[in-house]
């Protein structure tokens, strides 16, 4: 990489500079900013920044800031890796994120699903890992069967190597679209998306999970060569071995992560075993899943952003003694309309304490009724815990699930808690 | 069908193709309405391989990315099931895709028309631009609904026809075609308003339910009376 053409170090020395200048002025953490400067300079710079390198690139609705994690941690192992692992995931923040480490020769970028078949094309990445596609953000996303015909179209025109789930239809279908995959049963618990068949619309026969089939044009779930298993909490292996995973992420969700993580760092000649290892040692990614501890109470934050997001971090709330807040807002980078709360079903909130916060509680609290779980309305974390331990002095946690800016609203009241 | 003969009997249409964002709540919020006033509800779901009951009282579609509400709206042809409920007298609330598919004709992929399930007499093409956002708009007035708030999503535009009325007048928004939003004819009402609209209005779920049961006891405004003045209140600050 040192042989950068000398208009692309410029670029990327003035974009690392604004990158610093966005940083030390507080403004953000540079990411896009320095890609944005680096770009008015050579358009072709986040070509000439991947050529070289081993990249994998990830993109899915939900997991892809976490699962970027995880295989950056797994790859660690053969040394530097560049990342954009503080999700700035359009094409500045891949530039930002290969310029600041020129040196890394494997690199693993998440990707906007928008932005994937631009991203492939300009980066020639070595592989592309896909997880999963549901709606989001409906005002401002691109429909997701339209997305997923692009992933296959792009797909096809390359020869890059994918690692796809193949319990999801639509990213199934998607994959299918390339020469070469492997394919892993990395599960699917939000289904609302995928009752019709990519290929041909006819309802799927999904008689039992985690198989779907076509009864119209034939169209059926690849052969996995992975597959998590989350009644034991492990991983299998193409060869049949089976590892206990105990990470120290939560969820099924994460689990799912993890084994398409193992099967990307397997690819790059990692042992499993060794992935497994080293992701135990990861507690949070950009603030998810973190704790703070506030007034003797542990709050755990959870992110979650649309329906499919929302239905995993129920399955992952502490036992039904510890409360839960909810939080909504609706700004631009949540989606204007709040209408896929209604795509969630709540009745499992009904034995728990909870409380509705954010900008658009009210949307919530009406959706709380007509479920009849019973619910308090509140506007602070602080004030919820006021009240919590004026009730219950021997309280220890509260779990919080909130979208995007609402839990970056609560994560910054904590100091940007990582 | 089998129930009893007093229930009212919801039948959401092909909630595995027009089910994309949060259409569910109208079901729901009917059901709801219905139930606090001692009526008791029946909910079918029918999937596109299924055939759509004729015994319905309320039937509810939903809205759907284009190809899925093409292949609804070949499906529900070729079913006939709803057009014969519709012919039978019964209600029809549809949103969105679905508002655009109960009609004469829609705009397929491409642009050009393709035959709708003709239950209403409106005909919908493709705009020029994408109409996003929260709108306002004001029910005609023999309806009793008064001021109606919901999110738009869509690139269609609607004209209505001699034997249809438009649901309501634009205050703010696109609608049909930034003059009138939505359409009724007989008990067939369709509306932009896309996702939960019945949720965000309830005054309209409760003229779907006086339609089907006649006079309603009034219910003590709770949430949903809140949701909807407080959107109201915002979409036109």
């Amino acid at each position: 990489m040192s042989e950068l053409p000398l208009r692309a170090q410029l670029a990327s020395v003035l974009g690392r500079s604004a990158a610093s200048l966005s940083r030390a002025t507080g403004r953000g953490d540079g990411s896009v900013i320095g890609g944005r400067v680096a770009l008015k300079v050579e358009p072709d710079l986040l070509t000439k920044l991947a050529r070289g390198r081993r990249l994998a690139l990830v993109s899915a609705t939900n997991g892809k800031t976490t699962t970027t994690r995880l295989i950056s941690q797994a790859l660690r192992e053969f040394g530097d890796v560049a990342t954009n692992e503080h999700g700035a995931n359009m094409p500045t923040g891949h530039i930002t994120a290969l310029a600041a480490n020129k040196s890394a020769v494997n690199g693993v970028l998440e990707v906007d699903e928008k932005y994937l078949p631009q991203v492939i094309k300009a980066t020639n990445p070595t592989f592309v890992v896909l997880m999963n596609l549901s709606r989001d953000q409906m005002d401002r996303a691109s429909e997701i069967n339209l997305l997923a015909k692009k992933w296959r179209t792009t797909l096809a025109e390359t020869n890059t190597h994918v690692i796809a789930n193949a319990d999801d239809p639509l990213v199934a279908w998607a994959g299918l679209g390339s020469a070469n995959a492997t394919w892993v049963s990395a599960g699917q618990r939000w289904k609302e998306d995928s009752w019709c068949c990519p290929e041909c619309g006819a309802h799927l026969k999904r008689e039992v999970d985690p198989h779907w089939e076509c009864p119209e044009c034939g169209l059926a779930r690849p052969r996995t060569a992975w597959a998590v298993d989350n009644d034991s909490d492990s991983i299998v292996t193409p060869e049949g071995q089976q590892i206990k995973l105990r990470l120290n992420l939560p969820g099924d969700a994460n689990r799912s992560n993890a084994v398409i993580a193992a099967a990307t760092a397997a690819a790059y000649g990692i042992h499993p075993e060794r992935t497994v290892e080293r992701l135990r040692d990861i507690t949070s990614v950009a603030g998810r899943y973190t704790s703070v501890v506030t007034m003797g109470v542990e709050v755990r934050l959870l992110l979650a952003k649309n329906p499919a997001g929302w239905l995993e971090s129920f399955a992952v709330l502490d036992p039904p003694r510890v409360p839960v807040i909810l939080a909504v807002n609706a700004q631009v980078s949540d989606g204007k309309d709040t209408s896929w709360l209604w795509d969630v079903d709540y009745r499992v909130l009904r034995d728990r304490r909870v409380f509705v916060m954010g900008e658009r509680r009210t949307d919530l609290a009406l959706r709380l009724e007509t479920d009849e779980v019973p619910f308090e309305v509140a506007g602070r974390v602080d004030e919820v815990l006021a009240k919590l331990k004026a009730d219950r002095p021997d309280i220890t946690k509260v779990d919080v699930i909130a979208n995007y800016t609402a839990f970056q609203q609560i994560r910054t009241a904590y100091g940007r808690v990582q | 069908m089998s129930n009893t003969s007093s229930a009212l009997r919801i039948v959401w249409i092909y909630p595995d193709l027009l089910s994309t964002y949060g259409d569910q709540g109208n079901v729901l919020i009917l059901k709801r309405r219905a139930e606090l006033r001692g009526i008791p509800t029946e909910v079918v779901e029918v999937n596109s391989s299924d055939s759509v009951p004729e015994q319905g009282d309320v039937y509810l579609l939903g809205g759907g990315e284009d190809r899925p509400q093409i292949l609804a709206a070949e499906r529900l042809r070729a079913d006939g099931g709803l057009a014969r409920a519709a012919a039978r007298g019964a209600c029809v609330f549809a949103v969105c895709a679905g508002y655009q598919i109960v009609g004469e004709s829609y705009a397929g992929t491409d642009g050009s028309p393709l035959p709708g399930v003709g239950i209403i007499d409106i005909r919908s093409g493709r705009g020029q631009s994408r109409a996003v956002g929260e709108i306002v708009a004001d029910v005609d007035p023999a309806l009793g609904v008064g001021r109606i708030t919901g999110f738009e999503n869509h690139q269609g535009r609607t004209a209505i026809g001699p034997q249809a009325r438009p649901l309501s007048t634009t205050v703010k928004g696109i609608g049909n075609d930034d003059q009138t939003e939505g359409a009724y004819q007989g008990q067939v009402l369709g509306t932009y308003l896309h996702g939960p609209a019945l949720p965000r209005n309830p005054q309209l779920a409760d003229l779907l339910l006086r339609w089907r049961v006649g006079q309603l006891n009034p219910l003590p405004p709770a949430w949903g009376e809140r949701l909807h003045d407080e959107r109201l209140a915002a979409a036109l600050r």
